[in-house]
């Protein structure tokens, strides 16, 4: 499975105005239970991960890569992506804030891997950051994500 | 030599950064074995290096090995040279 088979296109927003972690999660389960990825427990099983395992989510400067375990409710693996209007605080000792988020659920715990490793790797690249971050309108951030990342292999 | 990644679930964050360092070694000619963790069981494990998130920072407090505590997770470079840092250390 390759990072366009894991990353839901229509799961992709541009600028939500979302302040809180509690909202970003949610918008971000919504996204992914109306594409028939996870059930709604797994919305709930994401924010109690972060409540007793803390902010390390946040896996870069200003990127939260947040997830609950593939029982919580993975119908199917998927990755969704939004962008922030305003950086949200986390909690963590040096990301902090966020503003581009990754929600995964994982099958299992091999399925998806190929597919995180594409993604970690355009995460280190700065022109793959600027694209996301970019643009105003999901339409076009969802054409140009998938763009960038199925020529740019 | 043991490399154990560490996050919350063993699958996620811990796989990304076992995955990096799966490639440094390689290019470096070092030979390791690499695991992904999770906080739930790591601590009947062994190793000799245990790579996390800064936050993680807490949870390794007591954890008899070489701790490495990374805080971007996607900069090779921060990568790099703290887990080659902790290698020439131990060797």
């Amino acid at each position: 499975m390759h990072l366009e088979d894991l990353l839901i296109k229509n799961t992709i927003r541009a600028k939500l105005p979302l302040h809180t972690r509690d909202e970003i999660i949610q918008k971000a389960g919504e996204l992914l239970m109306e594409a028939d990825a996870i059930e709604p427990r797994y919305i709930q099983a994401m924010k109690k991960v972060l409540d007793e395992l803390g902010p390390y989510c946040v896996i870069a400067p200003g990127i939260a890569l947040l997830h609950a375990r593939p029982e919580d409710g993975v119908k199917r693996a998927c990755l969704s992506l939004q962008t922030l209007q305003d950086p949200v605080n986390f909690g963590h000792s040096t990301n902090d804030p966020v503003d581009l988020v990754f929600t995964l659920g994982a099958k299992d715990k091999k399925g998806h891997i190929e597919a995180l490793a594409e993604l970690a790797g355009f995460l280190s690249e700065e022109k793959f950051l600027q694209t996301a971050r970019s643009f105003e309108n999901s339409l076009t951030l969802q054409k140009e994500i998938f763009e960038y990342i199925t020529t740019r292999k | 030599m043991i490399i154990a990644t560490l996050c919350g679930m063993g699958f996620g964050t811990s796989m990304m950064l076992k995955l990096f360092i799966d490639d440094i070694l390689k290019v470096e000619g070092i030979k390791a074995e690499t695991s992904p963790w999770d906080l739930g069981t790591f601590k009947g494990n062994k190793a000799d290096i245990v790579v996390a998130p800064i936050d993680m920072e807490p949870h390794l407090r007591d954890y008899p090995a070489k701790i490495v505590l990374i805080k971007n997770l996607v900069d090779k470079a921060e990568i790099k040279e703290k887990i080659l840092k902790a290698i020439r250390e131990l060797s």
